[in-house]
């Protein structure tokens, strides 16, 4: 008999305090596994945001800050540069990465700091419950749009991906899903890969993760999988857009 | 062939109920123990007929909450 | 070791790399420019690192990761990009993180001007930021208090593991005299065995934090902080008085207004009018012990700033209603002369007998 799935060493044995359903467990988990089998977990530095995984500090089981909302990547850039030699991420949602923290990623990227960032995008404010994000799609509801979101007056939703591969020092971007196990296993990959080529010392990696907010989208987890698929992705198409030539 | 035999173990106090583990097993074993209530107050997820469980560890892959360990029987017995 | 002539902004500078500070994150805005200038030309050559922020906000920040690495770090700037560090301050007090942070500081509201002030006052000793905190601010006269206080700065906030401001003003970063480094003091710090360099498998992780969700966990930590703020205001008070001895009027003033101040106070003397200077160092905590040896000849206060008036606020609290209170300022980046200071003291002095 052998283990062939079991909980990472990459995570603490603290209970995730998320809702059911809400797929930031299943990305906690698979950022663990990578900094485990890649053996850096003992030199990983994590920045958790302001958000839902403003408690990410507790999970994640290595050194940990926690930053002020949207200034991960800021924090990150000041723990990196006195410590080339670690390995550093910042774990982000889209209030904090795509409203609050534009700047803060932006240059991130920009200056090429050789970290990586996660990047869950669940198109909603979860913690402060369910106000309209910049990712939040047209004719969705939410507190602060109780009509659905309005392109006239809010404009369209922002894709960061997209933006931020434009940029030079962000050499690896990807945007992946965790709606299914397939996109799970492939979203394992792209994480991997953007660590990879932080340790490599490459530049700014980054991977956006499509992900559910049962709760504040007001359907049941297994029915979130679902719009997630039919209204996410359409807009915010998987896929890589930038990581770096073999060789180089 | 032989098929890879597993077994799904879960640790029910974590579980939350969200049922994401129920869509995606190939077998269609994993389900809502509704006779049951655990710490938390959800119906955990359960497994009823372990001897169809083929240890793809789909299950595992989408639970949220870490609360399920798959293990691989030795077909050699 | 000798002294050598430097601007004040590079004398900062010089003081905090002497000091053990490798790494320096920062945004320009005039007059402190030479501070980060001096760093992202001297930094590398120590092996050390300059990092131009994007903002003030992303500056500070980046000190507060930094800083939770354990090292010595450093950020500079004027009033309005002060204003804009207010939440990383916050947090660094919040997560108890040691960092130096220089203002060289100028006019304002708002975009205010270029020119001298000290109208961060407030800004500065009240907590510009949210919540139950305080920070050691350090005032300097002189370019060579610059260079000492600075180094001092970094001990202090290893120590108490808190910010530190130096603030002075426009006059302070940009005038040039002659300075010396001395060597730091032997205070005995504590290891950082909080710092987040890595688990490495062997310890339990370390979190640099300031969210602290239940109510009693958050006030148990504020009244950690507050007794550490007890026992600044305890130890690391510092003033200076000038000649006090028979004085008739007692005259505050911090920063280059003091040495203004003290120019009338000697002028004065020679007129036959006593007056006396209490120059507070630390603006937090405040002298307020200094007050109380104040020499009963003396009849009035009068307290002079580069502001309509806000140190006078602590004055008013140290003197505990014993003397009347009376102020002269200058504010908008104009700077007091010595005649005016004098002209108002002998009005004063008329006025009382």
């Amino acid at each position: 008999m052998s283990t062939v799935f079991s909980k990472t060493e990459g995570l603490t044995d603290k209970q995730f305090h998320y809702c059911p359903g809400c797929t930031h467990g299943i990305i906690h988990r698979l950022v663990g596994e990578v900094l485990v089998e890649l053996g850096v977990l003992g030199k990983a530095i994590g920045v958790a945001p302001v958000g839902c995984s403003v408690l990410a500090y507790d999970y994640f089981n290595c050194d940990m800050h926690e930053a002020a909302h949207g200034r991960a990547p800021a924090v990150a850039t000041g723990i990196k540069r006195v410590l080339p030699d670690n390995v550093v991420f910042t774990y982000q949602g889209d209030g904090d990465l795509a409203s609050i923290g534009t700047a803060e990623i932006i240059h991130a990227a920009h200056r090429g700091e050789k970290f990586t960032t996660i990047f869950v995008n669940n198109a909603i404010y979860g913690m402060t419950g369910g106000q309209m994000a910049p990712t939040t799609l047209i004719g969705q509801k939410a507190t602060t749009a109780p009509f659905g979101r309005d392109a006239a007056t809010t404009g369209m939703p922002l894709r960061m991906s997209e933006m931020l591969s434009t940029i030079d020092g962000a050499v690896f971007v990807e945007r992946c899903t965790v709606h299914n196990v397939a996109g799970i296993r492939k979203t394992k990959k792209a994480i991997k890969k953007a660590f990879e080529v932080q340790i490599e010392g490459k530049g700014f990696g980054i991977v956006e993760i499509l992900s559910t907010c049962p709760t504040n989208w007001g359907i049941t987890p297994v029915e979130s999988l679902k719009w997630l698929e039919e209204n996410m992705i359409p807009y915010y198409p998987l896929g890589n857009f930038r990581t770096p030539e073999e060789g180089k | 062939m032989a098929k890879r035999r597993g077994i799904v173990k879960f640790t029910e106090n974590r579980c939350k109920g969200c049922a994401l583990c129920t869509t995606v097993c190939p077998v269609d074993i994993v389900v809502m123990n509704k006779k049951k209530i655990n710490v938390k107050g959800y119906h955990p997820a359960t497994v009823d007929e372990m001897e169809k469980c083929i240890a793809c560890t789909n299950c595992a892959t989408i639970c949220p909450d870490a609360v399920i360990e798959v293990e691989t029987i030795d077909q050699e017995k | 070791m000798a002294k050598v002539l430097m601007k004040g902004n590079e004398a900062i500078a010089a003081a905090a790399m002497k000091a053990g500070c490798k790494y320096f994150f920062g945004y320009p805005i005039t007059p402190q420019n030479e501070l980060p200038e001096f760093m992202s030309r001297e930094l590398p050559k120590i092996g050390g690192v300059f990092v131009q922020a994007e903002s003030e906000v992303a500056a500070i920040n980046m000190i507060y990761g930094a800083a939770g690495t354990g090292a010595r770090v450093m950020t500079s700037s004027s009033s309005p990009g002060m204003a804009l560090k207010q939440e990383g301050i916050s947090y660094c007090a919040g997560a108890e993180l040691p960092c130096v942070i220089v203002n060289i500081s100028r006019g304002g509201p708002g975009l205010g001007g270029i020119q001298p002030s000290q109208a961060d006052y407030f800004m500065t000793t009240r907590g510009g930021g949210n919540g139950d905190y305080r920070h050691p601010v350090y005032a300097p006269a002189t370019l060579q208090e610059a260079v000492d206080l600075t180094m001092e700065a970094f001990d202090v906030a290893d120590y108490y593991r808190t910010p530190v401001i130096v603030m002075g003003d426009g006059m302070i970063g940009q005038m040039m005299e002659p300075v010396e480094f001395k060597e730091t003091s032997n205070r005995e710090l504590p290891a950082k065995d909080w710092a987040t360099t890595g688990t490495e498998g062997k310890r339990q992780p370390n979190i640099i934090n300031s969210l602290a969700l239940d109510p009693a966990e958050l006030e148990k930590h504020c009244h950690k902080l507050d007794a550490r703020y007890k026992e600044i205001e305890e130890k690391e008070v510092r003033h200076e008085m000038y000649k006090m001895e028979g004085a008739e009027i007692v005259l505050v003033a911090y920063g280059t207004t003091s040495r203004i101040v003290k120019n009338a106070i000697d002028a004065l003397q020679k007129e036959g009018i006593k007056a006396g200077l209490i120059r507070p160092i630390t603006l937090w905590p405040f002298p307020e012990k200094a007050f109380d040896a104040i020499p009963e000849t003396a009849k009035v206060i009068l307290t002079v700033e580069m502001s309509t008036g806000q140190m006078i606020d602590d004055v008013k609290i140290a003197n505990k209603g014993r003397l009347p209170i009376e102020f002269y300022g200058r504010t908008g980046g104009m700077i007091p002369t010595p005649e005016a200071i004098m002209e108002q003291v002998k009005e004063i002095l008329g006025g009382v007998k």
